[in-house]
């Protein structure tokens, strides 16, 4: 089936099986493999991509659901030359070991602070509760989302 | 890493369309909405449609949460996420909101959807338990046309609905709006299943329990409303007593299974304590 | 102590990693990452039996699938001579299946196609012919008249039993039992559970034909161990395997055994001529790979009625699974370090006892940050003790405190042979007192109980043991475990170190820099750290057993100073002075009492190179291998406060306290990560995390929907507080410390719940602790809503 999608900004068009799930389509077929997977179940997050904005599993998605939308990767979520205040902030409170769960909890928390630029820290956690860490024990992974919601510049808005 | 077996798609350009590809490739088409339920079953190859049918591009027909002359109307397709986001569903049904924050997480809740989560037949499904709670109806479309099934008549056993089979679930409806509600789930963590959770809606008048609704999820074959504890619970002034009672007689109206959440007297003792506490909060937020 | 170097960081700093900005950017590169040209990928047809023999393997229909290239069959590798390869410990396990599956999950055949959609349909027209068995599922029954025989493939074997293992002085310790004022004797199980780390295992095969090298990317916590072993299995030359190990999500001890899938994987590509990729599912990780514990145990102390501890005594089951294939350092260590179970205490006699079973189960037990089973040694002293206590009616802090080994006996000679090198016990339980608030947690208690509410405060102090270790005691398949390091300094003074450990996420790249640090007087910063390819590291065994710090922080530091003394001569030279007038400064050589006349490091990485001494070799790089002449021995101080809902029986840790001893700490900030994701692992054994089966043999928690971790909902904030006591032997005075957080978190989370329900007569209570569980404890014990 062909399909057309927007991933990281640019219109891709490829000729897939409907049964390919988005977080293959992704890794295999555009080779941008910050996208993770680590479970068979939905349950562990490694695979979150942005879908119109919204973070999901990209491993609960057809690839082919997202023609004529939007998919943003941990490859996107960012211009290339600045880091975000998210991925900073992974950095600066020590909130990745292995780095396999971080794609996943930087894509969730971007959109997160978006939403809700001065979360509780039972905000975070529970923003972050469908992401799975075996490493972290999430403690530094709350301090590196506060972090960037700490160090967010937020543009006034004129009246 | 696993994944799903072949199958044939379909992308539904209108509810009409979708109802008759639904009739055009009989009982092995399966609808795709949100798909959380749907294809985690497919990668484990323990669900195998031959036809999916995508119903994700009807948002205009079909995402919306609103008020229209006073009663709430969900689109099947509105996702998890915008039930929890609602502020006309945070004023009137704190329940509904209460159980959002207990179901799944929240990137499955992007995703999921009312629909799905009405039509699916499941069980351990909170958002049916609460909607039975608040005496929805549930709007469905199909061949034959339009009709409106009241939700706890929806289910007819385990992963079962009393859907023909190209009838669509297009809305859900609520008319009543009680005093206070109150929503209770126990699980082994976030993410899980309930080992019981129950829904109450109520309106108190002259300090007495006036009208009361309970619904039960994940103690029974299917979603289920405690009619004989509600019953008990009518024309009562409220106190502990009452509330113990209430949960004895709901626990005696379910039916649970063992499984890894637990045994049956567990899963039976928490109808118990649950009933009582959403109960006891129910009735202090009316106040 | 080291100087601080003008710009950068040292040994010692909360330094923010170096290694960030690859997984930051999700630029990290892990097996399922690596994709080469020609690539084909694989599954593996997995037995849906307990035990049942094969009659026949049937894989014509998926052959014609389009798409597939090959399947290959436990026949197939027999008629090589590779169907069974040798474990870890000292056994022999199936690659595919040829006689029997012996293990619901088992392996029985490799399929091997254009991509993984593919190749997962073609396992569905695989048709085995099996007929079941009977199961051996309770270990407690494995030695049963009536068991059925699972290895009956090895020759002489005629029950389940894998071995008997003793040490201690029984003789001794029964006389103390006798003559005790006081014994008590505590049955408790370790339930299995597993490493579950976010990436499950794989390999990429490539074989060359053209050169005859296999190159090998794999998930290897010891790549240099895993090709010696390749080799001596499959009969490749050593020098044309080449194993790389990237990017590792996650080890603890799941990545430390070869699994059937690597062998496939590498047979494939040998007979394909082609790179095989093999990546293992959520459910074959859970299902297949290396379990943990599974230990049931009895505990048992003799004391004086003022709680002077006169013997410790166990007695434990091991299920080791359908095949004995964990890691252990040593074929003499059937249970590993378990022997340091007399723990943090003065004990005078003391014995204990393993039997070793086979079960229709996974082949494993030594995993998931344990130490090499300190975890089950640790949680049955702990559990023990409280045990002892309530028999007592003592304090179990005061407990513990009488029965410490102080600090005045260190280097303190354990009872069952251990040297510790340094503690200071008393300070640490201290702290966590100090920290926890212990007075008002009492009062806080008192009240609660009041209420009726059910609050615990549990306590878990404990010496593990960490760092595999002296040669002469400590082999992986007869490899002694020692550990390199490679350093070269560059001519404008930057610097490249190469390891022979593997870090999963434990941080080398900047904690080994800062070693080298510390060490020269230049910045971490200015130096590269090597791990995980075998074409350009040393020889060592890799990381798992918080052994990097220990064993190759030690060679690190060591290979540095052999840099430093050649550094001197060629100081010496510049500054025309003799060696013995020079003095290392921290950052410098430096004439003593001219402080104008000095060189750094960067100075004389520069005249290495360009003014090279006559005598001496052009160059500054030198690679040590290091044997550490003991283990080493960390402390902890844990104090856990819960919260039971009598009504769903649901357990909330309010609180973690832990205080942790390592020795000297060369990166605080990675510390205390390791020390969170610990506590999270130990919390969630206590509360959640189990594997169970049926009769049948039939796995219940074969996907992360029931196979149950922490979520950021369930953590807690960990309280963490340090002492710090060097170690006697280490160069750096360091001890390794990312498992004494599972090792000790357990028994503080269970001995805290026991406290929560000991006025209702509760003494001991097993893992995990999910509602349903503890629910029926209080219900039994008359604790309604």
């Amino acid at each position: 089936m062909r399909m057309q999608v927007n991933v990281n900004g640019e219109l891709r068009e490829a000729d897939v099986e409907p049964r390919l799930l988005l977080v293959h389509f992704i890794r295999d077929h555009l080779g941008l493999t910050g996208t993770h997977w680590g479970c068979d179940t939905s349950n562990c997050g490694a695979c979150t991509v942005h879908l119109d904005g919204e973070p999901v599993k990209s491993c609960t998605v057809l690839a082919v659901r997202t023609d004529g939308h939007e998919v943003t990767t941990i490859e996107g979520i960012w211009s290339g030359t600045e880091l975000t205040p998210v991925q900073e902030g992974f950095h600066q409170e020590h909130g990745l070991q292995c780095g396999f769960c971080t794609p996943g909890m930087i894509m969730t928390g971007t959109e997160f602070l978006e939403r809700n630029p001065n979360p509780t820290e039972r905000e975070i956690r529970e923003a972050i509760s469908g992401n799975l860490c075996r490493c972290t024990g999430y403690e530094n992974i709350v301090k590196a989302i506060q972090w960037a919601a700490n160090n967010t510049v937020r543009e006034e808005v004129g009246a | 890493m696993q994944v799903p077996a072949r199958f044939e798609y379909e992308v539904a350009g209108s509810v009409d369309e979708a109802i008759s590809l639904l009739q055009r490739h009989g009982p092995e088409a399966q609808l795709l909405a949100g798909g959380h339920s749907l294809i985690p079953m497919m990668r484990l190859r323990l669900a195998v449609p031959e036809v999916l049918i995508d119903i994700h591009n009807l948002d205009d027909e079909l995402r919306y949460v609103r008020d229209e002359d006073g009663v709430l109307k969900i689109g099947a397709l509105a996702r998890h996420r915008d039930v929890l986001e609602s502020e006309l569903i945070e004023e009137r049904y704190a329940l509904l909101g209460e159980a959002e924050t207990l179901i799944a997480d929240p990137l499955v809740r992007n995703m999921g959807t009312v629909g799905g989560s009405l039509a699916n037949g499941d069980p351990g499904e909170d958002l049916p338990a609460a909607l039975v709670a608040i005496g929805c109806e549930v709007v469905v479309r199909g061949p034959d046309g339009e009709r409106t099934i009241a939700v706890d008549e929806l289910y007819a056993g385990f992963y079962e609905t009393i859907l023909e089979p190209s009838e669509i679930v297009t809305e859900a409806r609520v008319s009543w709006v009680p005093d206070a509600s109150s929503y209770v789930k126990v699980k082994r963590r976030t993410g899980d299943y309930a080992a019981a959770a129950i829904g109450v809606a109520l309106n108190m008048s002259g300090g007495e329990i006036e009208d009361v609704r309970i619904g039960m999820c994940g103690v029974g074959s299917t979603t289920l409303r405690a009619r004989e504890a509600e019953e008990l619970l009518r024309g009562q002034r409220p106190d502990a007593e009452l509330y113990k009672r209430a949960g004895e007689q709901a626990a005696e109206e379910s039916d649970p299974i063992e499984d890894a959440r637990g045994p049956v007297p567990f899963k039976q003792d928490l109808v118990k304590v649950l009933v009582g506490r959403a109960l006891e909060t129910a009735v202090e937020r009316a106040a | 102590m080291a100087a601080t170097p003008t710009q950068g960081h040292t040994f010692g700093d909360r330094m923010p990693r170096k290694e960030d900005g690859r997984f930051i950017r999700g630029k990290g590169k892990y097996v399922d990452d690596v994709r080469l040209p020609g690539m084909l990928h694989s599954a593996i047809v997995r037995s849906p039996f307990a035990h049942a023999k094969i009659n026949n393997v049937d894989v014509s229909a998926a052959l014609e699938l389009e798409g597939v290239h090959a399947v290959i069959t436990g026949a197939d590798l027999e008629a090589q001579g590779l169907a069974w390869m040798p474990t870890l410990a000292g056994d022999t396990q199936a690659v595919l299946a040829t006689d029997k599956v012996r293990f619901q999950g088992q392996e029985v055949a490799f399929v091997v196609a254009n991509d993984r959609y593919i190749a997962q349909d073609a396992l569905e027209l695989i048709d085995v012919d099996y007929e079941p068995l009977g199961t051996v599922i309770d270990s407690r029954k494995a030695l049963d008249e009536d068991a059925p025989v699972i290895r009956d493939d090895k020759e002489g074997q005629e029950d389940n039993s894998i071995f008997f293992w003793d040490a201690g002085d029984k003789e001794a310790t029964e006389k103390a039992f006798q003559e005790a004022e006081v014994t008590v004797r505590q049955e408790m199980f370790y339930p299995r559970n597993h490493p579950a780390p976010m990436e499950t295992c794989g390999a990429v095969a490539d074989y060359d034909v053209s050169t005859g090298e296999m190159t090998i990317y794999m998930t290897s916590q010891a790549p240099h161990a895993h090709r010696t072993l390749f080799s001596m299995v499959s009969g490749l030359p050593e020098h044309q395997i080449r194993i790389i190990s990237p990017d590792i999500g996650g080890g603890f001890g799941n990545k430390v055994p070869i699994y059937p899938g690597y062998v496939c994987a590498a047979a494939a590509s040998l007979i394909l001529n082609r790179p095989v990729k093999w990546m293992e599912s959520r459910s074959e990780n859970l299902m297949s790979t290396s379990f943990a514990r599974d230990y049931h145990m009895v505990g048992e102390i003799a004391a004086t009625r003022d709680g002077e501890i006169l013997g410790v005594r166990s007695e434990i089951i091991a299920d080791h699974g359908a095949f004995n294939a964990h890691a252990q350092p040593g074929y003499e260590w059937p249970t590993g370090f378990f022997p340091i179970f007399t723990s943090c205490y003065d004990v005078p006699a003391a014995y204990a006892e393993a039997t070793g079973v086979y079960s229709n189960k996974a082949p494993g037990g030594i995993a998931y940050r344990c130490s090499f089973r300190v975890t089950e040694a640790i949680y049955l002293m702990e559990r023990t003790m409280d045990v002892l206590a309530d028999e007592l009616g003592m304090d179990p802090v005061e407990l513990r405190r009488k029965n410490f080994i102080k600090k005045e006996q260190m280097p303190y000679l354990s009872i069952m042979g251990w040297e510790y090198d340094g503690g200071d016990y008393d300070a640490g339980l201290d702290e966590a007192l100090r920290i926890a608030g212990y007075e008002e947690l009492l009062e806080e208690q008192r009240k609660a109980r009041e209420e009726g509410r059910l609050m615990g405060i549990g306590f878990s102090t404990f010496t593990e043991i960490v760092g595999a270790g002296p040669g002469k005691k400590c082999h992986i398949a007869g490899i002694e475990m020692f550990d390199a390091a490679e350093l070269r300094l560059h001519p404008t003074g930057k610097a490249i170190l190469k390891l022979g450990v593997k870090s999963q996420g434990q941080g080398h790249e900047t904690t080994f820099a800062q070693i080298v640090a510390g060490e020269l007087g230049i910045p971490a910063e200015n130096v590269e750290v090597r791990e995980g390819d075998t074409d350009n590291t040393p020889f060592g065994l890799g990381t798992y057993g918080s052994r990097s710090t220990p064993v190759c922080g030690a060679a690190t530091a060591m290979v540095s100073r052999k840099i430093r003394e050649k550094a001197k001569k060629i100081a010496a030279h510049m500054l025309e002075a003799a060696e013995g007038d020079l003095e290392w400064t921290g950052d410098r050589f430096q004439v003593k009492g001219s402080p104008d006349q000095s060189m750094n490091m960067e100075e004389i990485s520069f005249a290495a190179y360009t003014n090279v001494p006559e005598g001496e070799e052009a160059g500054l790089e030198s690679v040590t291998y290091y044997d550490p002449p003991e283990m080493t021995y960390p402390f902890g101080a844990y104090i856990c406060i819960v919260e039971i809902d009598r009504g769903t029986g649901q357990v909330e840790v309010k609180r973690f306290i832990a205080v942790d001893d390592c020795g000297v700490r060369i990166n605080p900030m990675v510390i205390e990560g390791q020390m969170h994701g610990g506590l999270a692992s130990g919390i969630g054994t206590a509360l959640m995390e189990v594997i169970e089966f049926d009769e049948e043999g039939n796995h219940l928690n074969s996907s992360f929907m029931d196979y149950l971790m922490l979520t950021s909902t369930e953590a807690p904030k960990y309280e963490l507080g340090e002492i710090v006591t060097p170690s006697t032997h280490h160069p750096l005075g360091a001890r390794g410390v990312a498992e004494s957080p599972t090792v000790g978190a357990p028994p503080a989370v269970v001995n805290a719940v026991v406290d929560a329900l000991s006025p209702y007569g509760v003494r001991h209570v097993d893992m995990p602790l999910t509602p349903s569980r503890t629910w029926s404890i209080l219900r039994e014990h008359g604790v309604e809503a």
